[in-house]
Formats: structure tokens, C-alpha cells, sequence
């Protein structure tokens, strides 16, 4: 399998040793610049599949590999956001956003001459997420939405090849989610990167993802990896269609049968 | 609304005047000798008639304490980042420092007596022991309730303990610092005066203990005025300095 980008090769992982576990023999193959997104019951390892690729949790017993290595230690080449904006209170949104430019490799080491050159990108991918004029606030003069939207120019600002979501709509309102879900639509589809996203909501794996993987209940395993061949760039009328509804009801009856089993 | 600000303003003075003529009052009232409680008047008259005294050991008080408090802040800072940033390390230091927090501090000037002498160095000592405590616990806070997915964001761009450090941990824990200097400062005085009135031959400690045994009522309490006076400078010093420098943690209330 050449054209993988994450593999998972019978992954199980326990958080410590002789604990139960916490995700079965988990296979995964996602493509580079493939979308995926993982639904399931809450507690079923979701999250932990993200520190599982990122590099950030080791399994107990089988390998994960990204861009043909094994996964060893922490990734350098991934952005994170969550459902908590996690953006620094004493920093700007601009500064926010150049945050891991201070970090990752080279660009923490060129960040100071070519100072203006990196706050023109971050402005530019400010203004892609509709935060123009507002480079100068800080976190808290933005609503939750907005500060969303930030904490995604972070992760993206670098340019990973690996983008890492868990569940970072979650906490905001039914009509800024749907927003923002075409904003990151919009930024993928100029830019393919690869994206695990975790979340509950399945009308939100249903408009975002190309696989949509269902797990189990604790300990998790994956039961179903469903193509999504709806065409993109799908918008609001999209939602409304019969192969979306479909989709979305097949993905809710297997979330039932997880449930009850 | 103005005038609403300007009571807000005036009223530490308020209470403070209020508390004065209290105490004023209740002294002439029941004919409370001097020699047991001087009237704040006395005391006012005792501190400007000795005032060159008083200034000379206030300032040997002064410099005394921030010197102590000097070395607190900067064991407090070190101590501090180790513990709150190593689970190890807090789970080693912790109940060593708990420990030696409980441990009354007069009981150990006799101590560094024997160890030092009489005089300004145990003094130091005291105000630097008595202080660095509240510095450590609030930087360790400050820096080990960051956010596990802030973390995870930093390591996953391949950041090293030391970038997280500095980044991010030590700008979040400055309002923890600066909570902490607030009220090191007001300790560090009671461990210089301490010190001063066990062991020393200068400071307004010393001041104060051989005035009232020459039953100077009036001057002790003028010493024990100047202490509090030199206290809420400090105080308010570190607190104009958190304000400015941590504003994004008081956003709530601006001015303060």
C-alpha cells in the first residue's frame, strides 16, 4: 500500500499496563490528502486515535506509520485544534497564529528576518477564515466562532501535511458550525491536506468527509469505513439532498446498533 | 457615576481615618493608660518627634526585607518551575516544603543567631525564608494547570519542554507570580521585623523592642504604623506592576 499516507497495522492500545483496553485491533489506511472522519459513542478512543497518530501516545502492540515511518515519538508536521480554541490570552490573533512559526522547524529559525513576509501569510489565511480587522484583538474580544476560526489558522499556518480536529465545532452554535464548515472545506480543497477529524456530530462527517469511519464502544475498534463520494464542493443545498440524508441515516442506524450492542 | 469613583477612591482613606478616630475615641473614653494603648494622636506625635530615628531604622528595615525578598524571588521562580513543571519533582519537594512552611519562623532566628550572628544578616535570612513560600507554590500552579491539549498542539509542531516553558508557561504563570510577590512582600516584613526584635541592634524591630522597654509605649506603636505604612507600599508597588504587565488576566475589570 504505497499510496497510504497513516497507516494503523492492528493497533490496540492500553493507557496503562493491565488496563483494559482502550482501542481494539484498529486498521486505518488514509491516502495523502485524504478526509477522513471518525464517529462513534463517546469514551470509544476517538481522541485517542488522534494521540496515537500524532505520535503523542505509543500503542501497546501493533505500528502506526505516517509518510512511510514509524511513528516514534511526537510528529513535527501536524496541526491540532480542539473543541477548546486553547488560544494565548496575552497574545494577539496574529500572534496566535504565528505561534508555531516560533516552533517548527526552519521557519523558527528565519521567523525574524523574514518577519514581514510570515505576518503577510497569516493575515493573508486570516482573511481566508473571514478574521480581517481583527489581527489586533485578543482571544477574548472574539466570540467563540471567531476564536474557532483562529485556533484553525493556527493549526494551518505551517502548512502540515496532517491536520488533526477533534470535534473543534462542537461547543459553537448550529449556524457558525455549518460556516465553518465550509470555510474548511474551502481550505482543503485549495490546498489538499490530510485531515483525521473526530467528532459527534454525523451530518458534519456526512458534509466533510471522503470516509467516514464508525467505531465501537469501549474498547474501540472500527465496524465501518463508508465512502462518501458526495460531490465538492458541497454547500447548504447539498445537506438537503436524498444521497445526503441517506448517508446520514445509515451512519445514525449503525451508531443505534453500536449503542445497543 | 463621577461621584460614585470618587468615593471608591477615598474610601481606603475613609476607613482608615474611621478606624483612627475609633480607636481614638475608645482610648479617652474608658481612660486607657498610655503605657497599655497610646491614642493614634500619641503615636502620630511620638513618630514625628523621634522621626530621624524612626527613618533611619525604617530604612534599615526596608532594605533589610528586599533583600530577603530578593533572594525569595529568585529561589521562589527556580524552585517554582521545577516543581510545576516535573510531576516527579513535586511529588519529592512537596511535602519537604509544606513541611518547612509549618515550621515557625521565630523559632529558627535563635538558629541562624548562633549561625550568623547578631545583626542584619539573619534578619535577611528570615525575611527571605518566611517569603519565598507563597512565590514557589503559585509559580508551580501557574505553570502545571496548562491546558494537556495546549500541550499537545506545542509538542505536535515538535516543540521541546523548554520552548512550552517559555512560550507559554512562564507568560501564564506571571499572574500567579505576581499574586504570589503581593503578599511575599507583606511576609518578608513581618520575618525582618521578627529578626530585628530577637536578635539586632538596628531596624524599626529593634526600635520598637527597646522602646518598650523603656515602657515608650507611643514609639512602639509608631513603629508598628511605619511597618504597615512601608507594607502597603510594597503592596501596592507589586500591584501597579501586576496590572500593567498582566492585563489580559484582568480584562474583566480594566482599571482594576
Amino acid at each position: 500500500m504505497s499510496n497510504s499516507f497513516v497507516e494503523l497495522n492492528k493497533v490496540r492500545l492500553r493507557y496503562s499496563e493491565g488496563d483494559d483496553l482502550a482501542l481494539d485491533t484498529t486498521d486505518m489506511k488514509i491516502r495523502k490528502g485524504e478526509f477522513i472522519a471518525v464517529v462513534g459513542p463517546s469514551g470509544c478512543g476517538k481522541s485517542s486515535l488522534l494521540k496515537l497518530v500524532s505520535g503523542l501516545m505509543p500503542p501497546s502492540e501493533g505500528n502506526v506509520i505516517v509518510d512511510a515511518h514509524e511513528v516514534a515519538g511526537p510528529l513535527k508536521i501536524v496541526g491540532m485544534a480542539f473543541q477548546n480554541p486553547t488560544l494565548l490570552p496575552w497574545r494577539t490573533t496574529l500572534d496566535n497564529v504565528l505561534l508555531p512559526l516560533e516552533i517548527v522547524k526552519p521557519h523558527r529559525n528565519r521567523l525574524r528576518k523574514h518577519k514581514t513576509e510570515y505576518i503577510a501569510r497569516a493575515k493573508a489565511l486570516l482573511a481566508t477564515v473571514g478574521l480581517e480587522g481583527y489581527e489586533d484583538k485578543y482571544p477574548w474580544e472574539l466570540s467563540g466562532g471567531m476564536q474557532q476560526r483562529a485556533s484553525l489558522c493556527r493549526a494551518l499556518i505551517h502548512e502540515p501535511d496532517l491536520l488533526m480536529l477533534d470535534e473543534p465545532f462542537g461547543a459553537l452554535d448550529a449556524f457558525t458550525r455549518e460556516e465553518l464548515w465550509d470555510i474548511l472545506q474551502n481550505l482543503w480543497m485549495v490546498r489538499p491536506f490530510t485531515v483525521i477529524l473526530v467528532t459527534h456530530d454525523l451530518r458534519e462527517a456526512a458534509y466533510l468527509a471522503d470516509t467516514v469511519y464508525v467505531m465501537s464502544k469501549r474498547p474501540g475498534r472500527i465496524l465501518v469505513a463508508r465512502e462518501n463520494t458526495l460531490a465538492r464542493p458541497r454547500d447548504q443545498e447539498t445537506t438537503f439532498t436524498q444521497p445526503f440524508t441517506d448517508l446520514v441515516h445509515e451512519l445514525r442506524s449503525h451508531i443505534r446498533d453500536v449503542r445497543a450492542a | 457615576m463621577t461621584n460614585r469613583t470618587n468615593l471608591s477612591k477615598a474610601s481606603p482613606w475613609i476607613s482608615a481615618a474611621v478606624l483612627f478616630l475609633l480607636w481614638e475615641g475608645i482610648v479617652r473614653l474608658f481612660h486607657i493608660p498610655v503605657y497599655v494603648l497610646p491614642t493614634p494622636s500619641a503615636s502620630l506625635e511620638a513618630a514625628w518627634q523621634y522621626r530621624d530615628a524612626i527613618w533611619m531604622h525604617a530604612v534599615h528595615t526596608l532594605y533589610t526585607t528586599l533583600f530577603g525578598f530578593a533572594i525569595a524571588v529568585v529561589f521562589g521562580v527556580v524552585l517554582g518551575a521545577l516543581v510545576g513543571s516535573s510531576k516527579a519533582i513535586y511529588i519529592a519537594a512537596n511535602p519537604l516544603l509544606v513541611g518547612f512552611n509549618s515550621v515557625p519562623k521565630v523559632a529558627l532566628v535563635p538558629v541562624l543567631v548562633m549561625w550568623f550572628g547578631i545583626g542584619t544578616v539573619p534578619a535577611i535570612i528570615t525575611a527571605f525564608i518566611i517569603s519565598f513560600f507563597p512565590i514557589v507554590v503559585n509559580v508551580a500552579t501557574g505553570l502545571a494547570t496548562l491546558e494537556p491539549e495546549l500541550r499537545d498542539v506545542l509538542r505536535s509542531l515538535g516543540a521541546t519542554r523548554t520552548d512550552i516553558l517559555f512560550k507559554v508557561g512562564f507568560p501564564r504563570a506571571l499572574p500567579y507570580f505576581f499574586a504570589s510577590l503581593k503578599v511575599a512582600v507583606t511576609l518578608a516584613f513581618v520575618g525582618s521585623v521578627i529578626s530585628e526584635t530577637v536578635a539586632s541592634n538596628v531596624g524599626v524591630g529593634y526600635l520598637m523592642l527597646s522602646a518598650s522597654s523603656k515602657f515608650n509605649m507611643p514609639l512602639v506603636f509608631a513603629g508598628l504604623l511605619v511597618i504597615a505604612v512601608m507594607g502597603i507600599v510594597m503592596y501596592e508597588f507589586f500591584n501597579i506592576i501586576e496590572r500593567r504587565s498582566t492585563k489580559w488576566a484582568n480584562r474583566a475589570n480594566p482599571d482594576g
